[in-house]
């Protein structure tokens, strides 16, 4: 309860905040708060990947990126009203997708197997067993987005 | 004794316990500040302190009174709220990791069995990596905060410092789990003591392991964020009293952290040699246990105080040719041959 409050008032700062530097730190404390949320749901190893990849090293990066521009809320560029408008419908009609998709959706009952499922061990062997094509194929689409990143780095 | 079906005794047990480390690594790192002076003053034949009590103990506490007591100055053009916060993320992060260090073996006392590790979670290594990660946030934010352009470049340069050297940090240790099959630390002691240390198998995985620490507590010859010839101090510049003292504290937390980390993982932490055969009661064992962990642990702070001493510094290009060109192949290199003995061990 006290963690699903903190995400969202997090979040909201995030999106609220003028300064973009408070922003980014908005939303690493939404990280922490929604690790906790897997720690409550007895998937330890996921609550702390989720921190050494988002909060660790890709907000660092946001963060670095961020301080070396320096923005500041008076030279950030006027949007256009249009843009506002445009900005605003589409984001509702993203809400209006997410509200329908998610009342229809049935919880599944929580079984016995279940509840093991989030530590490392069961986690494992699932992914090298179950899902192990999907698995590899999402480790294949990163080392393409690697690859890429590189190609566009070397382009000058 | 349940109340409001709450194990009253655990959570003192912990509450004690959890003080207990906090304290050590306090005390330690405070008597750390001492031991570089004095290690120092030896490597180049000097005396080191010498004035406050004898051999110069209660140099620590003086300095402790002087930062306190000093002018607190918070610079005008600051972001306020940030320039706090930095020093404080630095100095809980530093004490964070201790929590899942394994400082001796279960004790007896009065019929209960008590775990001398504040928590065995079984993802132990991958949460201290994850704490290691967030000890950036502070330096960054100090020196981002102080509105400075020497801080700035220094913050900029712990962010790529402290992100190229966790890549090798993680693939070393990715080679260790291999070996040992599991996360816990306690468990990762636990073959030790029943085997031959780790090191004896990861060789090379220590080395890239030790060499990642200094990088990670920024120790020279990898303190580039506070290279006092280039940077005039570095991501500190613009901190006084206690919140300077909060900064260089923490690099000495996490120096005791690392070392006995280092003990732990590669060095059977608190396992000794013959430690089951002496026939020694559970109690003791666990006494003479943190005792072995705590002398292996000082000698890494001391190796981290002697190659302070004795190697210059870097040049930044040199720092990122070591860790992505060197460190990050030998870390692979290291791993893939791991993984292929195990996999030949288990066929």
């Amino acid at each position: 309860m006290v963690l699903s409050l903190v995400a969202l008032v997090s979040a909201l700062g995030v999106v609220l905040s003028k300064n973009p530097v408070s922003s980014v730190l908005c939303l690493i404390v939404t990280f922490f708060a929604i690790a906790g949320h897997y720690i409550m749901l007895n998937a330890q190893f996921l609550a702390v990947v989720h921190i050494i990849v988002y909060a660790g090293a890709i907000m660092v990066l946001f963060l670095y990126v961020m301080m070396l521009m320096n923005l500041d809320a008076d030279i950030e560029p006027q949007k256009r009203n249009w843009l506002k408008y445009a900005g605003a419908v589409s984001g509702g009609a993203l809400l209006v997708v997410l509200v329908a998709a998610l009342r229809d959706a049935s919880v599944p009952a929580l079984s016995e197997s279940s509840v093991e499922i989030g530590l490392i061990h069961n986690l494992g062997k699932l992914l090298f067993t179950q899902y192990v094509v999907p698995f590899e194929i999402s480790s294949i689409l990163f080392l393409s987005a690697m690859v890429g990143a590189v190609v566009i780095g070397k382009k000058d | 004794m349940t109340l409001l079906s709450i194990d009253w005794f655990f959570l003192i047990e912990k509450i004690l316990l959890i003080s207990g480390v906090l304290v050590l690594s306090l005390v330690v790192a405070m008597y750390s500040t001492w031991g570089e002076r004095k290690v120092a003053a030896w490597i180049q034949d000097r005396l080191g302190p010498n004035r406050a009590g004898p051999m110069g103990l209660l140099q620590p506490l003086a300095d402790g009174g002087k930062l306190f007591f000093k002018e607190e100055i918070i610079p005008t053009n600051s972001n306020r709220f940030l320039f706090i916060l930095g020093p404080s993320i630095a100095m809980l992060v530093a004490c964070m990791t201790s929590a899942v260090i394994p400082w001796a073996d279960t004790i007896t006392i009065a019929g209960r069995q008590i775990s001398l590790q504040v928590a065995d979670v079984n993802i132990g290594i991958l949460f201290i990596f994850g704490v290691v990660s967030m000890g950036v946030y502070g330096i960054m934010i100090g020196g981002w905060a102080s509105n400075n352009k020497f801080s700035l470049l220094a913050s900029v340069r712990a962010a790529s410092q402290i992100i190229s050297y966790e890549l090798p940090m993680g693939l070393a240790l990715i080679a260790l789990l291999m070996l040992t099959g599991t996360l816990s630390l306690k468990e990762i002691v636990e073959q030790q003591r029943a085997g031959l240390w780790n090191v004896v198998y990861q060789p090379l995985g220590f080395l890239i392991f030790l060499i990642c620490a200094f990088a990670e507590c920024n120790r020279t010859p990898f303190d580039l964020p506070e290279a006092e010839n280039e940077l005039n101090g570095g991501y500190h510049l613009e901190y006084s009293s206690m919140k300077l003292g909060f900064f260089l504290f923490a690099e000495y937390i996490n120096m005791f952290i690392s070392s006995a980390l280092m003990a732990t993982l590669y060095f059977g932490g608190y396992a000794y040699p013959w430690m089951d055969k002496l026939g020694l009661s559970e109690n003791m064992l666990a006494l003479t246990g943190f005792l072995a962990l705590f002398i292996k642990t000082l000698f890494f702070i001391f190796f981290f105080m002697w190659v302070r001493w004795t190697i210059p510094r870097f040049r930044y290009d040199q720092l990122m040719r070591l860790g992505w060109r060197v460190l990050i192949p030998l870390a692979l290199a290291n791993m893939l041959i791991t993984g292929a003995v195990e996999l030949l061990r288990h066929h």
